[in-house]
Order: C-alpha cells, then sequence, then structure tokens
C-alpha cells in the first residue's frame, strides 16, 4: 500500500491507516484520521522532514512517522 | 452546578491546542496582573493571572486564572503536556479549578472540538471561547455558535481575542451558573465494563471520564502523588483487565472524531472557498523554506539580529553601567566610611549591577526571538534543521536555544522547554553554554587586542576574523559535544518531529511585550539572586586576610611613604595590589597556580579563573584590579598594563600568543557561569545536570587551553 513519505507533492490521497500505534495516536488526535483527505505541501530542503496539508491546517512530520501513515490516491 | 454568583473566590483553567490563542485569550483577561510559578514535581512554568468579576449584587469576586501547557488532547506526550491531566482529573490537585474554559482555533474547529469533548465529558463546568473568527471568516467558515452550544451542551463564545472582541462576554458568561451535561461524548464504559467504578472506588476523581483517564495515563500516576499502596491497587485493576490503554486511546479518539464530524455539518456551514490566507501562507514559505534561499535568508535574519543586538543593547547597557557607578559613588560618599560601607559598594552593587547589565540584551534577543516565534517563522526554521541537527542527538527545535545561547544562555535553555524529547531536551541544554555568550565578548576582545596584532589580511580585519573564529570554535565545541552526548545519554523515548507549522501573521506585540517582561523577571529574580550572592562571596575573600596580613601591609606602606616622596596615588595601587596577593581570594589564587601553570596562567589569572565564576565579564574587571599596581600612571589602560607583564621565569611577556589563545580557549568552554547552573538546576530539577555540565565543560576547558599552550609555548 502508498505510505504518505511515497506520497509526491500536491497530490491528494486519503488516510487509510497506520502501522505504528505510537505515531497513529499523536496524529488521531491532530485530526488525522481515517477517511480525512491529506497532500503533502512541500518537503524540507534537506528532503526530509515533510509539511502536508491535513484536516485544513499544515503539519510538519519525519519521513519515519510518515512511513507509518497508508494512504490512498483520489 | 456550579454557581459563581455566592462565592468570593474562584479559580479558573484556560486549556487550548498549541496556537489556539491562548495566551492572548489569558492576557486580555488579566493584563500585568500574572505571575510564574512552578507546577509542583515539574519544571513546567506555571502561569498565574488575576482578575475580577462582578456578580449581579455588585460584589467582587476574584478569579485566579491558570495557563495550562497547550495540548491536542489530555494524553500527555511530554512533561508540559502531563499538567493537563494532573490539574483536571486529580480534584486534590492544588490547581483543582471551579472551571475550565477551552480556547478552540475557529478556523480549525475539528481538532479544537476534540479536547473540548474531553474536557466535558470530565465534568467540570466548561465553557468554549471560539477564538479568531475572523480568521474563520476569511477563510469561508460561518459557525453557529447558537446551534454549537446547544449540541455540545456548554456556552459557546464567538471572539477575536486579539482585537479583545468577545472578553466582556466571556467574563459576563463566567457568571453564570453552568451544570456540566449529562451524557457523554463517548460511552467510556464499553472499552471496559466497570473499570472506572473500581478506580473511583480507590481514588476520589470527579467524573467516571476521569477515572478512564486514570487507567489510560497510568505511565503518569506519579503526578496525583498517591500512596504505594493506591497505586498497587490501581496497578492490579489495570493489569487485571489487561487494559490496552493504546488501543482503547485510539478507539476513543476515533468515536470522538466520529461525533464531531457529525457536529460539524450541523454546525459550519462552507461560505464557498476563500483560501485567501493560506494561499499567502504558501506564497511565503515557498521563499523562506526554499532550498537555497531558506538557508541564505535565515542566515541574514541571524546576522541583523546579533547585529542590531550589539548595536542597540550597547547605549542601554552604558546607561546601566553609568547609573550604579553613579550609585556607587553617591552611596559611597554619603555612608560612613568602613566595613559596611565597602560590603554595599563594591559587594552589592557591584553584584546588582552585573544582574542588571544583561536585561537589556536579554530583553532585545526576547523580542526578536518572539517575533520569529509569533509569526510561525521559527517552526519553518526548525522545519529546516530537523534533518541536519538529528545527526547530532538534537532536535529541529534546539534551533531556537543554540541561537539564543550567543546572547546568553540562561534564557536559551529556558526556550528549550518546547522539545518534547527528553534526550534531545537535555542534549540540547547541556551544549548550549558552548556557544559563545555575550558575557565571553569582552574577555575575548581584550585578549585578542593583547595577542593578535591589528591589521588586515585581504581587506578582511584580522583581530575581527579571529573573534568570529572563537565563536566558530564555540559553535563547533557544542555540536561535537551533543554528537558525544547521543551515545551516553540514555533515556528510552523516542523522538517525533510531529508538529503544526501554523499560518504566517503579523506579530502581536502585547503578547511580546508580555513575553520580554515574564522573562526579564525570570533572569532578575533566579539568577540573580545567585550573581549577588557570590559577588558578595568574592567580595568577603577579596578583602579580608588572615591575621592582621592588612595591617602590616598599609604599616610598611605608610613609613615608606613618609620617608620618601613617592606618588601618592602609587602607593594606594600597591597597597592594593599587596592586599589582593595576601587577601583569601590571593591565597586561593596561589593555591591553584600549581594547577594552572601547564596552561601557562600564574596566580593573578587563578584569581581572575575564580572570581569569573560568577560570572565571565569579571575577568576583565579584576584583572584592571590586579594589574593596577607598580606602574607610573602614564600607561592606564588594562590592556596595556597586561602588556608590559614579564613572565618573571621566562623574561617574555606574560600575555604572548600562547597564554593568551589557552585563556580565550578556557573562557570558551569553562562553565564559568551561576547564572547558567541556576537555571540549569531549575530546569532540570536537582543539581545532577548542572554537575555533570560543570564537570564536562570543566574538564574540556582544561584539556584545550593545556594541549593548546603547550603545543604553542
Amino acid at each position: 500500500m502508498l505510505t504518505l513519505d511515497k506520497l509526491p507533492v500536491g497530490e491528494q490521497a486519503v488516510v487509510m491507516s497506520f502501522t505504528n500505534d505510537a505515531v497513529k495516536l499523536i496524529l488521531l488526535e491532530m485530526g488525522c484520521i481515517p477517511g480525512e483527505t491529506i497532500s503533502v505541501e512541500r518537503i524540507a530542503p534537506l528532503g526530509d522532514p515533510i509539511a502536508v496539508n491535513i484536516s485544513g491546517y499544515l503539519l510538519s512530520m519525519r519521513k519515519a512517522e510518515a512511513a507509518a501513515v497508508e494512504v490512498r490516491r483520489v | 452546578m456550579s454557581n459563581v454568583q455566592n462565592k468570593s473566590k474562584i479559580k479558573i483553567a484556560i486549556v487550548g491546542n498549541p496556537n489556539s490563542g491562548k495566551s492572548t485569550v489569558f492576557n486580555a483577561l488579566t493584563g500585568l496582573n500574572q505571575k510564574i510559578a512552578n507546577f509542583p514535581g515539574v519544571t513546567v512554568e506555571k502561569r498565574i493571572g488575576f482578575f475580577n468579576l462582578e456578580n449581579e449584587s455588585g460584589q467582587k469576586i476574584s478569579a485566579e486564572i491558570i495557563d495550562l501547557p497547550g495540548c491536542y488532547s489530555l494524553y500527555p506526550k511530554s512533561i508540559d503536556e502531563r499538567i493537563p491531566f494532573q490539574v483536571l482529573c486529580d480534584p486534590d490537585d492544588e490547581s483543582y479549578p471551579d472551571f475550565v474554559i477551552v480556547i478552540a482555533d475557529a478556523s480549525n474547529l475539528k481538532r479544537s472540538l476534540f479536547l473540548c469533548s474531553q474536557i466535558i465529558d470530565l465534568k467540570i463546568p466548561a465553557l468554549l471561547a471560539l477564538n479568531m473568527m475572523d480568521l474563520a471568516e476569511r477563510k469561508g467558515l460561518g459557525i453557529d455558535s447558537g446551534k454549537l452550544s446547544e449540541k455540545l451542551g456548554v456556552p459557546v463564545i464567538p471572539m477575536n481575542a486579539l482585537k479583545k472582541q468577545g472578553i466582556a462576554e466571556l467574563k459576563k458568561s463566567l457568571l453564570h451558573s453552568f451544570s456540566p451535561p449529562e451524557k457523554d461524548f463517548t460511552d467510556v464504559q464499553k472499552y471496559s465494563p466497570g473499570i472506572t467504578e473500581e478506580i473511583k472506588n480507590i481514588i476520589h476523581v470527579s467524573s467516571d471520564y476521569a477515572a478512564f483517564q486514570v487507567a489510560n495515563n497510568f505511565e503518569w500516576i506519579s503526578a496525583f502523588h498517591l500512596t504505594p499502596e493506591k497505586t498497587g491497587k490501581l496497578k492490579k485493576i489495570i493489569s487485571d483487565r489487561n487494559f490496552d490503554s493504546d488501543a482503547i486511546k485510539a478507539k476513543e479518539t476515533l468515536e470522538r472524531y466520529g461525533v464531531i464530524t457529525v457536529l460539524i455539518k450541523e454546525v459550519v456551514h462552507e461560505k464557498g472557498i476563500m483560501q485567501g490566507t493560506h494561499v499567502r501562507s504558501k506564497k511565503i514559505d515557498s521563499i523562506l523554506t526554499h532550498r537555497v534561499f531558506g538557508y541564505v535568508i535565515f542566515l541574514v535574519i541571524l546576522f541583523l539580529v546579533f547585529q542590531s543586538i550589539f548595536a542597540w543593547a550597547a547605549y542601554p547597557m552604558d546607561l546601566v553601567d553609568r547609573f550604579f557607578a553613579w550609585s556607587k559613588q553617591m552611596v559611597a560618599a554619603a555612608m560612613p566610611q568602613g566595613l559596611l560601607n565597602d560590603l554595599v559598594v563594591n559587594g552589592i552593587i557591584a553584584g546588582l549591577n552585573g544582574v542588571v547589565i544583561f536585561v537589556p540584551q536579554i530583553a532585545l534577543l526576547f523580542a526578536f526571538i518572539a517575533v520569529l516565534e509569533d509569526t510561525g517563522y521559527m517552526s519553518r526554521v526548525s522545519f529546516m534543521m530537523d534533518k541536519l541537527l538529528r545527526g547530532f542527538g538534537l532536535n529541529g527545535k534546539s534551533v531556537i536555544p543554540l541561537i539564543s545561547g550567543v546572547a546568553c544562555a540562561v534564557p536559551a535553555i529556558m526556550s528549550a522547554r518546547t522539545i518534547q524529547n527528553r534526550k534531545e531536551r537535555i542534549i540540547t541544554i547541556m551544549v548550549t553554554p558552548l556557544m559563545s555568550c555575550s558575557a565571553r565578548l569582552p574577555v575575548y576582545t581584550l585578549l585578542i587586542s593583547l595577542i593578535i596584532p591589528a591589521g588586515y589580511f585581504y581587506g578582511v580585519n584580522v583581530q575581527g576574523l579571529v573573534l568570529f573564529g572563537m565563536y566558530l570554535i564555540g559553535f563547533i565545541a557544542a555540536i561535537a559535544a551533543a554528537w558525544l552526548m547521543k551515545f551516553i545519554i540514555r533515556v528510552k523515548e523516542k523522538s517525533y518531529f510531529i508538529m503544526e507549522l501554523p499560518l504566517y501573521r503579523l506579530p502581536r506585540f502585547s503578547n511580546i511585550g508580555m513575553m520580554i517582561i515574564e522573562k526579564v523577571k525570570v533572569f532578575l529574580f533566579d539568577a540573580g539572586k545567585v550573581i549577588m550572592a557570590i559577588s558578595i562571596v568574592l567580595w568577603l575573600l577579596s578583602s579580608n586576610a588572615p591575621g592582621n596580613k592588612f595591617e602590616t601591609i598599609e604599616k610598611k606602606y605608610n613609613t615608606a611613604s613618609q620617608n620618601s616622596g613617592i606618588n601618592h596615588d602609587e602607593i594606594i595601587y600597591k597597597i592594593k595590589s599587596e592586599k589582593l596577593e595576601s587577601s583569601y581570594a590571593g591565597i586561593l589564587g596561589q593555591w591553584i597556580e600549581p594547577a594552572i601553570k601547564p596552561m601557562g596562567f600564574d596566580w593573578k589569572i587563578g584569581i581572575a579563573l575564580i572570581t569569573s565564576f560568577a560570572a565571565r565579564e569579571v575577568f576583565v574587571g579584576t584583572m584592571s584590579t590586579i594589574y593596577s599596581a607598580g606602574d607610573k600612571g602614564t600607561r592606564s589602560t588594562v590592556r596595556e598594563k597586561m602588556q608590559s607583564e614579564i613572565n618573571p621565569e621566562t623574561l617574555k611577556p606574560r600575555y604572548d600568543f600562547a597564554t593568551g589563545f589557552s585563556l580565550m580557549l578556557f573562557y570558551a568552554f569553562a562553565m564559568q557561569c551561576m547564572s547558567t547552573l541556576a537555571v540549569v538546576k531549575r530546569e532540570m530539577r536537582g543539581w545532577k545536570w548542572p554537575l555533570i555540565q560543570f564537570a564536562y565543560m570543566g574538564a574540556l576547558a582544561y584539556v584545550a587551553s593545556l594541549t593548546a599552550y603547550q603545543l604553542l609555548k
């Protein structure tokens, strides 16, 4: 399955599930819940972390954390 | 049911997501009536404010309001975030409120309502302040606050705290009676039936949901100060039931968001998409976090900030010095001559001077940092730097303390609080004092002028270049020490960099002003106490000698001056210098001389090293006292006196390149700052880390100076 760290910048996707419990909890309570639309807005100059658009705001996370988020392209 | 009308004193807690404008609301309610304390047992700052309400019969009700650290839920992820859980779930906590103001960012309603729903379920009377309504409006969101209030079962006050809109309404609704809604957002019973009852039998909690929180946050239970017996019983309940808190938290979160999503559809209507502020923010981001310009702009901003700190602070610092010089004269003249006079003038006033002199730089530095933070830029710097700093055991968020360290390590260390991961926070705090702070500047300036000839090398000022080199050495040492500590410090806590990047906005000057006042206060009172105490001790050590040595010296010179026509001033200098040599401070200097000799230092430098442990800048003052002797009065500056000093063993100048460079390295690395140690102790809640820091920096300084001197001499 496609994970968030592999989602190309600007493409829309939908959050499906998480593969890491700790990351899952942090992201869930920040509104990054399955079914929400998500997109990568930009990548930090050194290639990591990334900034994603979720639930109407901008959230930064490391690629390792994004790899725990499974998404489906829309 | 809570009825404020009959009370004369109430406690309010204010809680909300980071960036929801919580501080703005807090400041609007209290103005300057606020103070900083600490939550018992943790290094988290507790901001308390006071304001008055007036009930219908005109009686005053005094309200105490506590600003709880920003969080996204009641589930703690850092020491800071443990506070909302501790304060709101334990009715025996000293800060447990009569009710809670939940601040929501109206433009980010869904996420804000999640925290709000948890608070409502705790059954503490609550009120929702819908802040930043203007931003929601601009985003094209229409929020029916009446309907939202009806659905949530708590009052909802729309507001724009920055423009003070809604503050009066907020105060007014605090006076009304509240009864928390009966029905919970989620039925916690279904996750582990009966557990809440069992917990309520053991400890006192306000509601079923609070009991459920206790089960989920058992790892943070120490906040409740329970007897070991009760803790044991709780532990048994949780393990007997195989209570899987991670899975249950996730389920609960999803369920709450489910309810909220339905609710939002009913109360929010999108009036077409107007993403103006988002588009603007995105455009700014494409420049400020650009892969090349991003770093260039950051460096330029840094350069400008430091230029202005040094340029602008010079004037007020000069005023401070002049004021204290004047007070010294006034007091010295007004008080009768003697020991008390000397203590007040050279101990207390000199000590105060040493504290207050840093206020302009600290205030300016914090003003700049507050502006960078408030506009949303600092989080972008962390975003750009995270990968780079991660390799050294640091975090993107370490940028702020490291940068601030160039002005003063005290506020810099305080700013490391935003780093959630304990290991990264410890490392940041441990290495920040290696960044060359402003107190080293006078030391470097003096020594460089002694050992580096003035001149230009390919059009670059050589002395300036060496000064820059000293800053670079400090930075490299900080990074290298961080890298080493990465392998040594063992703290099991995973590091995350999940962080909101707020929209860019104009700085809110009232918040910034409040923050400057707050930081300066903390510095003056916390660090100030230590600096004062050390100054007085140093005064005692340098103005006293064992036995009647001082009298002997005075007698000797009195007879000498009667017998010959030696200049009166010169005798005073000689008396001063011999007194210093035989004082306790002088004895200490001579005592450590064998240890510092391999680094190229003599006992006079030894005294300066000892006095500099209060604060580095004391070096120059001590040097001028020591070298004010044996001199015909023609060469008046400290620099010239030091330059003419001869090493009696080698018959070469004392301050040659080897000694001077070795001394600069020592000042670059050694932990010669009581205020920093005091603030590290305060932040880390104990003497362990400041002592380790003192030891490792001392060792580093010793080895570096020794090596440099032995290689260069």
